[in-house]
């Protein structure tokens, strides 16, 4: 069984291996520096359907159904599934699973779910409650447009600090056998509000979140920032990204040299992202296509994933409410 | 509501909150003024001249008398909006330009265009109907309020 560690964090006992992954991505997510390591990239933000919240729905499913075949199993060795997206009533990932024979437990983390995914699967494989777990988000940037901002024609411009929602997928299959990244530890983030109001800025809205769940990751395990090839964040951007680096340095944690971003990483400045990528898929899709691909590879071994969500809505926006924030940091590792 | 915190008071995340807000102020990309109202002028201003062709044509070579003329170019103009809003265009020339585009009248059709391209999907009526004046409604009811407002003040003044 898994042991708490310090205040926060979860050591797992158990063999959890990621034994599958797969990343879908648009057409833009496919044009940038990442392109070549996602499995499958839409030629337009439809997928052949007649609307962008279906099209989220079929990227949901495809996601789950090539992780799974990349797992080698079958769709009935799946004893659970969970994940989520940003629609209200999380509509993508629900309508998706009625397609699919699997229980299913629908979460919400804003972009943090990929991570929040990832450790209660693992916690129920350590457990014993479930033996083969399918993890999957997905986020459209025309849907989140429409929920979150403007509709896409209006001819307004957005704010340096924004960031650009990443139309894609991923999804992981977590099995307690098998061969593949391990995932060893996790800590589950507390929600942090600093009082940024500002929507187009979410960098900065999550930066103290992430600090906070980085920091007390390694006050919990004892181990330094370069224990680790890559602390990833999901989605703060440049901005973010930056203000993080400095909240932990103040606490005598130097991140230079590790710290990545898969929001930086996921487009190319000349792509025009702004602060860069965001979106639940901006971390999932960078962890299952990138990522897995360099672990397996054993060009990174240890990777620290801290998926990073701002808990906002358009109401709570309006109703003049700072932004909570919460990250969730997942220790991944390759073995010889 | 009070922190459901014991290690840190009220008193004590508010002035951290404070200081973070002001850090990001100083720290912050911010949007170039200087090159957004360039930009603004340039194409504020030919949108400007190109009503201006219109009414002179209107005026001119159309025969029409004044006020006819100027609901002439209006709707020209507003059509030209909406056909560049609905085969995708004006967004990058929002884009570049800000609110050089966003205030003239063909600014007004894309407000109300765009949202009756991306609700036809929920139906017409409850989708399109109800969508259409959600970027302009704002401006609108604003707008009308504050020309009454204007109106009883004017209104008040000539009595005197």
């Amino acid at each position: 069984m898994a042991k708490r560690v310090g205040k926060y964090s979860v050591q797992l006992e158990k063999q959890i291996n990621m034994v599958g992954g797969a990343a879908i991505v648009g057409k833009l997510e496919k044009e940038g520096p990442l392109g070549e390591y996602f499995d499958y990239a839409l030629e337009d933000d439809l997928w052949n359907e007649d609307s962008w919240e279906k099209a989220e729905t079929k990227m949901f499913y495809e996601a789950t159904r090539m992780a799974v075949k990349n797992s080698g199993l079958m769709a009935e060795d799946i004893q659970l599934m969970m994940g989520g997206d940003l629609l209200n009533q999380l509509i993508a990932a629900g309508f998706a699973a009625r397609q699919m024979d699997f229980p299913f437990l629908g979460l919400y983390g804003a972009c943090s779910t990929m991570a929040e995914s990832l450790i209660v699967g693992s916690m129920a494989i350590d457990a014993g409650f479930a033996q083969r777990v399918a993890c999957c988000v997905t986020s459209h940037f025309s849907t989140a447009e429409r929920q979150y901002r403007t509709p896409l024609e209006l001819g307004t411009q957005r704010t340096p600090t924004a960031q650009r929602t990443v139309t894609g997928a991923g999804a992981s299959v977590l099995a307690g056998e098998g061969i593949g990244p391990r995932i060893k530890s996790c800590t589950i983030g507390k929600v942090i509000d600093y009082g940024v109001k500002d929507a187009n800025n979410m960098g900065a809205a999550m930066a103290p979140a992430a600090a906070d769940t980085i920091f007390n990751y390694l006050t919990d395990f004892d181990v330094a920032p370069d224990s680790f090839d890559a602390i990833v964040t999901g989605d703060l951007g440049i901005y973010g990204s930056n203000l993080m680096k400095e909240m932990l340095a103040e606490k005598g944690y130097d991140l230079r040299g590790v710290a990545r971003d898969c929001g930086i990483e996921i487009f190319s400045q000349d792509q025009d992202p702004h602060m860069g990528g965001s979106g639940c898929a901006c971390g999932a899709t960078v962890l299952n296509g990138f990522l897995l691909k360099k672990l397996r590879a054993r060009e990174l071994r240890r990777i620290l994933f801290v998926a990073t969500g701002a808990l906002l809505s358009p109401v709570s926006t309006l109703q003049g409410e700072s932004i909570p924030s919460v990250a969730h940091a997942v220790c991944i590792e390759m073995e010889d | 509501m009070e922190p459901f915190d014991a290690r840190k008071s009220r008193k004590e995340i508010q002035n951290r909150n404070q200081e973070y807000q002001e850090h990001i102020k100083e720290t912050m990309p911010k949007s170039k003024t200087g090159i957004g109202c360039i930009r603004a002028f340039l194409v504020g201003g030919l949108i400007c001249c190109v009503g201006q062709a219109i009414s002179l044509f209107a005026l001119g070579t159309l025969q029409m008398d004044k006020e006819s003329a100027s609901m002439f170019t209006s709707v020209v103009l507003v059509f030209l909006g909406a056909t560049l809003t609905g085969i995708g265009v004006y967004d990058d020339i929002g884009k570049w330009a800000g609110g050089g585009s966003i205030i003239p009248i063909t600014g007004f059709a894309n407000s109300i265009v765009s949202p009756a391209m991306e609700h036809k999907r929920e139906g017409l009526i409850l989708g399109v109907g109800a969508n259409l004046f959600k970027i302009a409604g704002p401006v609108l009811v604003n707008g009308i309020s504050a020309s009454v407002v204007y109106g009883v003040i004017l209104y008040i003044i000539k009595l005197l």
